[in-house]
Formats: C-alpha cells, structure tokens, sequence
C-alpha cells in the first residue's frame, strides 16, 4: 500500500522535472504545513514557519528529564526551503534563558545568522525575532541553537534546502538521518563536571594488563618508550573523546538504536540519505553493511560522485550519499561513536517491522605520536621534545610538504596554562582517513576524495594568509586558538570583498571541526589546490589545513570548534568583515 | 629564515590589521609553487602585494546601506560572552581520604575550591583524631592561580586546631605551595609554612595511580614533612621528621564515589624519632585502613 503510492509519486515527481526532488520526506509545496507519517519525523515546508523555543520533557535513557525543543521535538521539525525564495521564520522564545536559531552553512546577513550578542541581540523569554531572508543555495544543512549549551539540550533539527536547478544524481527516496548525543545530564554540569575531571568518562585507559600484554608482544624496551613517551606528556592515547557513551546516548532521528527509526524502500530504489551530525562532541563513522555508499554532496554542496563503505562525519558536517540496495532485505545504518564506545543507527528495509542486526564496534584505536604530527623524531624522543608549554620548538622547518611553512607557533602560546602541548610537523594529511579506519578493509572517505562539481566563483589568489592554531589544556579543560580565549581574544578582521586563505594548525590532541558562519570555506589541497566548499573543516591532531575564504559578507560572525564544550571553554573567535 | 618572515610580515602588512598581531600570526600569501629560495619567496611576496587582486576576475557584490545596517544591527547592549562563558564559576570538593585507621583512628585529607580557571579559593583540611585524644587538624585557605599547563600556585594562611589533651596551642601560619600534574602523571603538592614565631614547615605530598583496571586502581602515596627547628613540647625536632608511605586500593563505584581499603606505615626520623623514644612511642608504625574517596 505505502509501496503503492510512493511509486505512483515517484512517477510524478519525475514528470514534474524537480530533478528527482524528494518523495519520502513530503512534498515541499507552500505554504507550511506539517508532515507527519508513522515513520517520519515532522517536516514543515514552504516559505512561512512559525517555530517555538521552549522546555520538554523527554525520556530518552529510561527516566523523564528536561529538553529544550524546538515545536516540541526532539529533534525539531525539518524545515524545507526552496533556493531562491524568501523564506520568514518567526522564532518564539517560551524557554526561561536567551535563546536563538542559527541556520548553520546558509549565507544571510549578519542580523539573521542567530548568535546572540555577536550577530544580533538574542531571543529574550518570551520574546519572538523575525528571521527573513532570500536563500541563495541548495542542499542538506541544519539549524541549531547557538546559546549557551541549549544545542546539547536538543535544539538542533535539519534543514533542507531544494534547488532551483535540476540536481546532478537521481533517486526515488529521500530520508534524512540526523545523529546526536543526547544526556539526561543537565549541559552546564556536565560543563562543569569536565572542569572537575576531564577524564571522567575515558574508561579504556591503559592498565597494568596492557602493559604486560604489549610487552610480551612488542617487547619491555619498546612497551617503556610507549609508556614513556605518553607519561611525559601526561597524555592518555585513549583519549579519543571528552564525553563518550558512558555518558551519551546516541541517537539517529532523535531514537535510540534499540528503538531504532526505518527508512522504506522497493528493492532497486535508490535512497538519497542526508546525513546531518548534530551531534554536541561526537563524530560518527557511518557505513551499512551490504551497500555501497555514493557520496554527491558535503555541507550542502555537490561533489563528484565517490563511492565509499564509509565515512567519517564531524560534528555540524552534512554528506549526502546515494545508496542502491537490490535485495529485499532490510539493511543497517551504523553509526559508530568515533571512541567506539556506543552507536546509533536506523534501519532501511522494504517492510515496516524489519530489522538487520547492528554489526558489532570496531575495535578502540589509540592515538600515537604520528597523529599529533611528533612523525619522524623517534617516538618516546618526540613525546618527551615536543609537550609542555615551556618548550621553545620555534622554526623547525620541513621542507617535506610543498604548503607547508616552517612551523612556528604563536608566542601567545609560549608559558600559557591553557596550552599543553604543540605539535611538532603537522601536515594536511587529507588522504588520511583518520584514526581507527586506517586499514580497516573498507573504503573510507577522506577529504582528499572530495572534489566539489563547481568550482568557486572567486578565483583570486588569496592576499594574504592567517594562520592559526587550535590549542587546548586537556587537564583544566581550557580551549582556544593560539592560547587565546574568546573573551580574550581579539576580533579577527577582514576586509569586505579580500580572499584569505586561513591555516589551521592543530596543537592539541583531539580533532576539532572549524566553523565559519556566514562565507564558505574552499578547502585547498597540500599544493593549494580547491578541492572542495565546506561550512565545517576538521582538523585532526597533528595536521595543518587550509582553507580559501572570500569575505563577501559584511558582519560580525563566529569562528569556531563545533565541539560544543571546546566552543563554550573558549575555542571561539569572532569574524569581523568590515568595509 | 625567521629575520626573512619578519621582514615579509613588515611588508605585507597594513594599518588596519596591524593590531591583530598580537593575536593571530598572518604573512604574505605562499605563492602556489613552492620557492626555490629564500630570496624567491620575499619577491614574490611583493609581487603580490603590487597586484594582489591577479589573477581572478571576481568582484564581490556591491554594498547598499540596507546591506549595511544588517550587517551591524543594535545589539541592545548584549554581548556573546553573556552567553558563552568560558571561565565560569565552578566548585567542587573533594574527600581525598576519609578513613579508619588500625588502631581506632579516624582520618582525613580533603580539599574545596570555588572560582574560575584564572583563580580559585582553595580550602584544604588534614587531621585525624585517636581515641583519649582531641582532635589534631589542620585548616587552610589558600588562593590558586595556574602558572603553566600543570601547575598551579598557592598562597594563602593555615590554622592547627588546638589540642587540650595534648596541651597544644592553636596556631596560625602563612602558605606557599605548588600543586599539579608532574611528567609521568605524578600528581604533586608541596607547601612552605611560616609560623607566627618564625618556625617553618616544609611538606610535600606525591600520589600515582596504578590502573589495576579502569575502576580498580591502586594509588601509592608518600607525604614528607621537614621542620625547621626543634620543638620539644610537640616531640618535633629539625630536619626531616616524618614520612607516611601508603598504598591503598579503591574500586569506583562511580568516578565520584570510591571505597578503598589499604597500608599505610609512618616513620619518624632525627630528632623527631628521638623525642618519639623518650616517651616510649614506636618510631615506625604500620597501620591498615578502610574508607572511601569521595567527589562532588
């Protein structure tokens, strides 16, 4: 019966020639109205939304505990909007602090990009802001809170935007898969709990049984220069994740894996999924067994169709894949915290009510010396050389890679309690398909895979170039760039209309995603090269990336880790495009 | 090289952005072929200072007012670092030791602190307390400021709480300490005392966590304390007098929450173990102990 009509609008859509515009999602068709089926979350499309920010009820994790929603939902409705129009949201506050929606990766003036105090002045309670803007762009993105932790809480939703022109791919279904981490544990005490203990819910530290197993297996001199290397840094190589399944509960379409969320399908079908990372502090590795991924977009913009088993999503990326299942059977969406302690999923299948069984979690990898860029210094040496912030490793040079610079870090960093430690050789490492999927068997997506299908329309050589680092004190759970926090730190300021090319050095031990609101970020190459428009470039321990950006829009905007926690301790700067 | 990249960065750079130096590091773009030399770099770093717009074509839109006022709209006063505080205030306190000790002693080791990042208050209490005796204890308030990635600085003042059955008077110090996170993950506490007659205390304090597992861990610790002078009334005497070597096994229940049972042997030396003899107390002592370690 649903099998039935969903062909029969099949055959329309594609008569209507949307370019295989959505079927399972609704029709996009104005005005607003909502759409709910029994298995799909609510979309409310057209050009016109009324949305309400207020505290909920959920339970999520076994007992009742408090939500902030967006309509009430968790996640909050999609919203489907269409390139080109003008789209008014009219945002109500009925929660009891200042509250906002940025609409992440979508270009809009300043005063609508919702971040309260930078941008504009926020959603007081019971307050209401009149978002209105013409969408000049397509393709999956999302919106979320950008007040204080309420992002963690669970404003968050997707947002689709539909293309004017007829999209590159073709497909019959349509499903977004939107992951998060979800905790009973009020966002502020958790917060405050990663002051107190930052290793808190790291439970796979190294133990005595460790030692002696790998000692018998790489021998006692080898296993001490291990432990050596680390101790000296007073690191842990376990440290994958600040807050992991001890304490989340990951959630794909805001539903347990246990009570996981289906997708429907006919066999042949083809199935666009749009992946969206809400998550708060967790990346995800997504693959389903038995189908190969064919990834056509990143962050909203198409790509040059790559086919892949798996990939890699950050926190705020978007990727839109294209997968074919043929058999009649039902398959996996796995997504896999990063740290492997936990997973979400959802389930695609021709029949509601089947399931496949989730495949087990990879095995944990540990961080070593080469993924904090301490390559090619002999491994304890380069531990024991390149941590703690009184260590002055100025000018090393390695002409190795053709974009990179001698690496010198920032004095700002130099005796700094909120840096320690600095990376030695970061390169871009862009074929590197990060730590735990190296060798996995599985073709892994790696940005140097994507390939954006336009190039940008600003072909200017960028005038000058900014570099900054990405730094962080683990123990006191302090972030920022260049040992700088955001209420310390300076706006960095652009000139309207100039092309920069901005350098990410990572000189901590975690990846972070890097957000910048309101201009895209063309992603270069080791050779400087494009490769590809994102809203959200990761930068893993131990690499150095680059991004081109033309600073075409006027404002004050934010420029950030999207882990949430390292954005609120500090890892923030403001964007300020002047005239 | 770093004289070349000064010289480039002097060059390249102009008024508007000259104060953002301090904060982000920025050079001329690196031109798409990597220089052969270093002299090649610095030439075409004032090529593209000439012609910085080559070789593209593109202009961005031009701006209209209405361009203009959104981009700077009133913020009514509000300022993001209202809602996005990345120094808060927070607290926490903690029962490092709250024991049984063989013998019927009861003791204790525990600390709070209250502030942000940039300073926090610490409070800071030792004791323990024998059967026929009052209470031996020590109180601290001290101020704490990081000094680099693992250290922090304490000053602040300590008060011993009288002893009547021992006949001891309360008395008052002043602090200076350290405390943090050595190499190796030695957690580390060491503090100078200054009494208000002149006398000095030095202690010191080293913990390690042995991961037997992620939940059953094994702290050994050592807490050394050296004095100044003689003071025979106390049984103290200069130099170093006391050592407590101990060795506990705590399993967590939760992070927060961890019963432990353990060994702990004292020993006194010098002088100190002296006074010890004359009033027939052992100079070594070994006692078991059972308690829980506790956080919030």
């Amino acid at each position: 019966m649903i099998q039935a009509a969903h062909t029969t609008r099949r055959k329309l859509l594609r008569g209507m020639a949307l370019g295989g515009a959505a079927a399972g999602l609704g029709l996009w068709r104005a005005p607003a109205w909502a759409l709910a089926t029994p298995t799909q979350p609510g979309v409310l499309a057209g050009n016109d939304f009324d949305l309400a920010i207020g505290s909920s009820t959920v339970n999520i994790g076994g007992c009742a505990a408090r939500a902030i929603t967006v309509n009430g939902s968790l996640p909050g409705p999609i919203l489907r909007w269409r390139e080109g129009e003008t789209v008014t949201l009219r945002v109500r506050n009925t929660h009891d602090e200042m509250s906002a929606i940025h609409w992440h990766g979508i270009l809009l003036p300043a005063n609508m990009d919702g971040v309260p105090g930078l941008s504009f002045h926020g959603i007081e309670p019971g307050g209401e802001y009149l978002y209105r803007f013409t969408v000049k762009q397509s393709g999956t993105y999302w919106y979320h809170s950008h007040s204080s932790l309420q992002e963690q809480a669970g404003v968050y939703g997707a947002l689709i935007v539909d293309p004017r022109e007829p999209e590159p791919f073709a497909y019959e279904r349509d499903y977004v898969v939107l992951l998060s981490d979800w905790t009973d544990l009020d966002p502020h005490r958790l917060f405050a709990r990663l002051k107190k203990r930052s290793d808190y819910d790291n439970l796979y530290k190294r133990t005595v049984g460790d030692f002696l197993r790998d000692a018998r297996e790489h021998g006692l001199s080898a296993t001490l220069a291990d432990r050596k290397a680390w101790g000296a840094m007073r690191m842990s190589p376990t440290d994958l994740a600040d807050v992991n399944g001890n304490t989340y509960t990951y959630l794909a379409n805001g539903r347990r894996a246990d009570d996981d969320w289906s997708g429907l399908f006919a066999p042949g079908e083809r199935i666009r999924l749009r992946f969206v990372n809400a998550a708060a502090m967790t990346f995800f590795d997504i693959r389903i067994p038995g189908l190969t991924l064919s990834v056509v977009a990143a962050d909203g913009q198409y790509t040059r169709p790559v086919e892949v088993d798996e990939l890699r999503i950050a926190p705020a990326e978007t990727f839109d894949v294209i997968v074919q299942p043929t058999d009649d059977i039902a398959y996996t969406v796995f997504a896999q915290a990063m740290d492997r302690s936990g997973h979400a999923r959802i389930t695609l299948a021709p029949r509601i009510g089947m399931r496949a069984p989730s495949p087990a979690l990879d095995k944990r990898a540990l961080l070593t010396m080469d993924d904090m860029g301490h390559a090619g210094h002999g491994k304890a040496a380069a531990g024991e050389m390149a941590c703690g912030a009184a260590m002055g490793m100025a000018g090393i040079d390695h002409a190795a890679h053709a974009a990179a610079a001698p690496l010198t870090h920032p004095a700002s960093e130099s005796g700094n309690p909120d840096v320690d430690m600095q990376t030695m050789s970061p390169t871009p490492r862009l074929d590197d398909p990060g730590i735990g999927l190296r060798d996995n068997g599985r073709r892994v997506l790696r940005y140097a895979d994507l390939r954006s299908l336009h190039a940008p329309a600003d072909d200017r050589t960028p005038s000058r170039e900014i570099e900054l680092h990405l730094t962080g004190n683990m123990e006191r759970f302090s972030w920022g760039f260049d040992g700088i926090r955001f209420s310390k730190a300076q706006p960095l300021r652009l000139k309207y209309g100039e092309r920069v090319r901005i350098v990410l050095v990572n000189d901590t031990m975690m990846e972070h995603p890097v957000h910048l609101h309101g201009m895209w970020s063309d992603l270069e190459d080791a050779n400087g090269d494009f490769l590809v428009r994102k809203h959200t470039i990761s930068i893993p321990p131990g690499t150095r990336r680059s991004v081109r950006v033309t600073a075409d829009a006027l404002g004050r905007w934010a420029f950030h880790c999207h882990m949430l926690m390292h954005m609120e301790a500090g890892m923030m700067r403001e964007v300020r495009v002047e005239e | 090289m770093r004289a070349l990249l000064a010289v480039a960065l002097l060059l390249c750079t102009d008024a508007a952005f000259a104060q953002d130096h301090s904060q982000h590091r920025q050079h001329a773009a690196i031109p798409q072929s990597p220089p052969t030399t270093a002299t090649d770099e610095h030439a075409q770093h004032r090529e593209h200072k000439v012609d910085a717009s080559a070789p593209g074509q593109y202009r961005p839109p031009a701006l209209t007012d209405t361009d203009r006022a959104a981009a700077f709209p009133d913020l009514h006063g509000h300022d993001m670092r209202g809602y996005m505080d990345d120094d808060p205030f927070v607290w926490m306190l903690m029962a490092d030791r709250l024991e049984w000790q063989q013998g019927d002693v009861l003791a204790w080791e525990g600390s709070a602190w209250f502030g942000h990042d940039r300073g926090r208050l610490w409070l800071r209490s030792e004791g323990e307390r024998e059967p026929g005796h009052a209470t031996e204890a020590s109180i601290e308030a001290l101020w704490g400021k990081p000094v680099d990635a693992w250290w922090d600085v304490l000053v602040g003042v300590r008060h011993d709480i009288a002893d009547d059955s021992r006949g001891h008077d309360g008395r008052d110090w002043l602090a200076l300490g350290v405390q943090g996170l050595a190499p190796y993950k030695f957690e580390v506490q060491a503090t100078a005392y200054l009494g208000e007659r002149g006398q000095t205390v030095l202690q010191a304090e080293v913990e390690y966590e042995l991961l037997l597992t992620n939940r059953w861990i094994l702290q050994p610790r050592i807490e050394a304390t050296a004095h100044g002078r003689n003071d025979a009334q106390r049984g103290i005497g200069a130099g170093l007098s006391e050592v407590e070597a101990g060795l506990r096994l705590r399993y967590e229940l939760r992070r927060e929450f961890a019963p432990y049972i353990g060994i702990e042997r004292a020993y006194r030396f010098g002088n100190t173990a002296g006074y010890a003899r004359a009033v027939g107390e052992p100079v070594a002592e070994t006692r078991w102990v059972a308690g829980i370690r506790f956080w919030f």
